[in-house]
C-alpha cells in the first residue's frame, strides 16, 4: 500500500480501545443501519417523483380527462403531520429523563395524528373526481400518496406497539430506547417525503 | 450501549458441521458460503438454459423449441444469471466471507439481517423457475419492457416481478450490511485508507445497491399494477409513457453493471499481490477510481436507450459521461498491469483466471467504449454486438473473477489446495470456449442478426455454429472444475494457514477459520499488500 504508514497517534488510540473493548460486544449500530435503509426507501419515492414529473413534462393529459386536488385537507395533513413529529420528540426526550407516564402520553397523541392524517387521505381519495385507472395522473397520485400512506399506516401501528411496550415493565425504557429512537427516526422520515410530496404532487 | 451476539442463534456451533449451512445461521462464514453453493446451483439451471439457447440457434430455423419456449428461456437465463447468479455470488458470498476479516470483527454489523438477506433467495431462485411450469415464464427479456411486458402472459410476468422484487430486497438488505459493517465495524486503530481494496470496492457497490435498487422495485411495482390493476403508467395505449419506464428501470440496471463487477475488481485486487509478491500499484488511485465509477455509475443510463427516441442534448450527455468511465477503470487496469510488472508471479490457476478477467475484461470495455458512441450504438443497437460485449464484461469479468477467487480461498475454507492441473484445464476450457462462444458474436451484431430471436437468415450459421461450440466447451469447462472441488475437499494437498503467504487478515488465522473467526484479538493489519517490508502486522 502506497499510503503514509499511520503515526503512533493510531497506535495509542488502539491500545486504549483494546482494553474497553470487549471481544463479544460492539457498539450499537442498529440507527445507523435503519438510516441506511431510509436512504433506499427515500430512493423508491425519488423514482416515483421523477416518474411524475416526467409524465408531467411530456404526456399531456387526455381529451375530457379530469385532474384536479384541493387543497384544504391536503394542508391541514402537513400540519398533522409537522406536529406529530413535534410531540414524537416530546415523547423521546420524556423517556430520556425516564418519565413514562409523559412519554406514553405523547406517544397516544402522536399515533392520534398519524391515524387522523390517514382519515383525512382517505376523505380526500373518496372525494376526489378520478379514480385509480382513469388516466394516468390519476394512476401516478394514487400510487405516490398510497406508498406513503402505506408508511404512515405502518408507523402509527409501530408507535402503538412502542406505545404498548413502554407500559411499566415493558421492554421500552430509559435504559432501552432504541424501538423508540428507531420508530422516531423512521416518523421524521416519512413527515419530510410528506413535505417533499405536498409540494409536487399539490403545489407544483 | 453495546449488544452482544444475537444469543438465541448463537448456538448454532453446537450442531454439526453440515447442518449449519441448511439453516438459519447468523455466522458470517456460513452464509457466505450458503450465498456461493446456492449461486452455483442456479449458475448450472442458467449454463443449461443458455445451451439449451445454443442449440436452437445451432440451424436457422426454429427446430429444437417453439418460439415462444425461446422466450421463456432466454428471460430465465438472463434473469437467473444476474440476479441468483452473479450478484448474490460476487456480493454475498465473498462480501459475506471476507469483509468482516478485513474489518477485524468477529461478524457482520446485523447478523440477523444478514441470514434473512440471504434466505430471500432461494424462494426467489424457486418462484421464478416455477413460472415456466405455471402457464410459461415472462417471454420479455430481462429488461421486462412494456409494451411487450404487458402484451405477453400475464402470470409469467407477475411471478418474475415477484422474484425480481424479493431478489432486489436480499441485495438492499446485504448492501446495509456492508455499509454498516465496514463504515462501523472496524478494529480500533485500522484506518479506512488501510483497509484491503474488497471493502473499497463493496462499500462503492452498496451505495450503488442503496440508491439505485430502490426505483427498479419502484418502477417494478408499478409495472405490476399495469398487468393486474390495468393502470396505464407505461401503456402508451391508455396515455403512458413506455420511455419513462426505461430510464426507471436502467436507472438501476446500468449501476447493475457496477454492482456486478466492482466486487470484481476488488477481488482482484486482493489476489494479484499475493501471487505476484508485489504490493498492489496505486492504492489510492484505486480507492478514487471507484469512487468515480460509482458516481459516474449513476448519471450514464440512458445510453441503453439511444434508439428511445431521446433528444439530441441527451444523447450527447450520455456519450461524453459513458466515455469518462474509460477513465478510471483505465486506471485500475494499468494499476494491475503495474501490480503484475517485475513480480515474482506464481501461475497457478487463480492467477491464469484474474489475468484471463484483465484479457476478456479489456476487450468488454473497448467494445462498451464503442457502444457508448451514438453513431455507431444506433447501427448495433439490439443486435450480438451487444450480446457479445456484455458477456465478455459479466462472464469473461466476473465470472472469471469468481473462479480466480475460489481456487484463491478455497485452502482457507477447506483446509485443503485445490489441484492445480485440473485448475489449468479449467482455465484453458472455459478461456477458449468464452471466446470461441462471444467473440463471432461480434462479427453477427455488426452485420445484423438482431439478438433475442430463435430465428435468423442462413448466411449466419456456420458464425452461430462456431458460437455453439464455444458454449458446449464452456459446458464441459465446469466438469474439472466440479471434480476438482469434491476431490480436493478429501484428498487434497493440506494447506496450512497460509499456503500464500499472504498479509490479509483472513490469513492470518486457522483454516478453516474458528466460530468468531480468531482465536485471540483480532490482527491489526496497517499494510495489507506490504509484500517485501518488515513488519506489515503491528499486533
Amino acid at each position: 500500500m502506497t499510503t503514509s504508514l499511520p503515526g503512533p497517534a493510531s497506535g495509542q488510540n488502539a491500545t486504549e480501545h483494546s482494553a474497553a473493548e470487549s471481544t463479544e460486544h460492539h457498539p450499537d449500530h442498529r440507527l445507523f443501519g435503519l438510516a441506511t435503509f431510509l436512504v433506499a426507501d427515500g430512493m423508491t419515492f425519488a423514482g416515483f417523483f421523477a416518474a411524475y414529473l416526467t409524465f408531467r413534462a411530456v404526456n399531456p393529459l387526455p381529451e375530457g380527462a379530469i385532474y384536479e386536488l384541493e387543497l384544504l385537507l391536503p394542508s391541514i395533513n402537513t400540519v398533522l403531520l409537522l406536529v406529530s413529529s413535534f410531540t414524537f420528540h416530546r415523547a423521546g426526550s420524556a423517556l430520556k429523563r425516564d418519565d413514562r407516564q409523559l412519554c406514553r402520553r405523547w406517544l397516544l397523541i402522536t399515533a392520534t395524528l398519524g391515524l387522523l392524517f390517514l382519515a383525512a387521505q382517505l376523505k380526500e381519495y373518496f372525494s376526489l373526481p378520478f379514480g385509480l385507472t382513469d388516466n394516468l395522473y390519476g394512476s401516478t397520485f394514487y400510487a405516490i400518496t398510497g406508498f406513503h400512506g402505506l408508511h404512515v399506516t405502518l408507523g402509527s401501528l409501530m408507535i402503538l406497539i412502542i406505545w404498548w411496550q413502554s407500559r411499566e415493565g415493558g421492554r421500552v425504557s430509559s435504559q432501552n430506547r432504541f424501538p423508540l429512537e428507531a420508530t422516531e427516526l423512521y416518523w421524521h422520515f416519512v413527515d419530510g417525503i410528506w413535505v417533499v410530496l405536498y409540494g409536487i404532487l399539490y403545489l407544483l | 450501549m453495546t449488544i452482544s451476539p444475537p444469543s438465541d442463534f448463537a448456538s448454532t456451533a453446537e450442531q454439526p458441521r453440515w447442518q449449519r449451512y441448511f439453516g438459519f445461521s447468523t455466522d458470517h462464514k456460513v452464509i457466505g458460503l450458503q450465498y456461493l453453493v446456492c449461486g452455483f446451483l442456479f449458475y448450472f439451471i442458467g449454463g443449461a438454459l443458455a445451451g439449451a439457447l445454443r442449440t436452437e440457434l445451432l440451424t436457422p430455423i426454429s427446430d429444437f423449441m417453439p418460439r415462444e419456449v425461446y422466450n421463456e428461456l432466454l428471460t430465465l437465463h438472463g434473469t437467473v444469471m444476474i440476479f441468483l447468479w452473479i450478484v448474490p455470488v460476487v456480493n454475498g458470498a465473498f462480501g459475506n466471507y471476507l469483509i468482516p476479516f478485513y474489518v477485524g470483527a468477529r461478524d457482520m454489523a446485523y447478523p440477523r439481517l444478514n441470514a434473512v438477506a440471504f434466505w430471500m433467495i432461494p424462494p426467489a431462485g424457486v418462484l421464478l423457475i416455477s413460472s415456466y411450469f405455471l402457464g410459461g415464464a415472462s417471454q420479455s427479456g430481462w429488461t421486462a419492457y412494456p409494451p411487450l411486458s404487458l402484451n405477453t402472459a400475464a402470470t409469467g410476468q407477475v411471478i418474475w416481478i415477484l422474484s425480481v422484487l424479493l431478489l432486489g430486497g436480499s441485495s438492499i438488505f446485504g448492501a446495509i450490511n456492508f455499509v454498516g459493517t465496514i463504515l462501523k465495524m472496524r478494529r480500533p486503530g485500522l484506518q479506512m485508507m488501510q483497509l484491503p481494496m474488497y471493502c473499497w470496492a463493496m462499500l462503492g457497490t452498496s451505495i450503488l445497491v442503496l440508491l439505485s435498487t430502490p426505483v427498479l422495485a419502484g418502477t417494478l411495482v408499478l409495472l405490476s399494477f399495469d398487468i393486474v390493476a390495468h393502470t396505464g403508467f407505461f401503456n402508451p395505449a391508455m396515455g403512458g409513457n413506455a420511455v419513462v419506464y426505461q430510464h426507471l428501470f436502467w436507472f438501476y440496471s446500468h449501476p447493475a453493471v457496477y454492482i456486478m463487477v466492482l466486487p470484481a475488481f476488488g477481488l482482484v485486487s486482493e489476489i494479484l499481490p499475493v501471487h505476484a509478491r508485489k504490493p498492489l500499484f496505486g492504492y489510492t488511485t484505486m480507492v478514487y477510481s471507484i469512487m468515480a465509477i460509482v458516481f459516474l455509475g449513476l448519471i450514464v443510463w440512458a445510453h441503453h436507450m439511444f434508439t428511445s427516441g431521446t433528444p439530441p442534448w441527451m444523447r450527447l450527455f450520455f456519450t461524453i459521461a459513458t466515455s469518462f468511465i474509460a477513465v478510471p477503470t483505465g486506471i485500475k487496469f494499468f494499476n494491475w498491469l503495474a501490480t503484475l510488472w517485475g513480480g515474482s508471479i506464481s501461475l497457478n490457476s487463480a492467477v491464469m483466471f484474474s489475468c484471463g478477467f484483465i484479457v476478456n475484461f479489456v476487450f468488454g470495455g473497448i467494445t462498451g467504449i464503442a457502444l457508448a458512441q451514438v453513431p455507431f450504438d444506433i447501427h448495433v443497437h439490439d443486435t450480438y454486438f451487444v450480446v457479445g460485449h456484455f458477456h465478455y464484461i459479466v462472464y469473461g469479468g466476473t465470472v472469471f473473477v469468481i473462479f480466480a477467487s475460489i481456487y484463491h480461498w478455497y485452502p482457507k475454507v477447506m483446509g485443503r489446495l485445490l489441484n492445480e492441473p485440473l485448475g489449468q484445464l479449467h482455465f484453458w476450457l472455459t478461456f477458449i470456449g468464452l471466446n470461441l462462444c462471444f467473440a463471432p458474436q461480434h462479427w453477427l451484431g455488426l452485420n445484423g442478426m438482431p439478438r433475442r430471436v430463435a430465428e435468423y437468415d442462413p448466411q449466419f450459421q456456420f458464425i452461430n455454429q462456431i458460437s455453439s461450440v464455444g458454449a458446449l466447451l464452456m459446458a464441459v469447462s465446469t466438469l474439472p472444475f466440479l471434480i476438482n472441488v469434491i476431490w480436493s475437499a478429501y484428498r487434497g494437498t493440506v494447506a496450512g494457514d497460509n499456503p500464500w503467504n499472504a498479509l490479509t487478515p483472513e490469513w492470518l488465522t486457522s483454516s478453516p477459520p474458528p466460530e468468531e473467526n480468531w482465536h485471540g484479538e483480532a490482527p491489526l493489519v496497517h499494510e495489507p499488500y506490504g509484500y517485501g517490508l518488515k513488519s506489515p502486522v503491528s499486533s
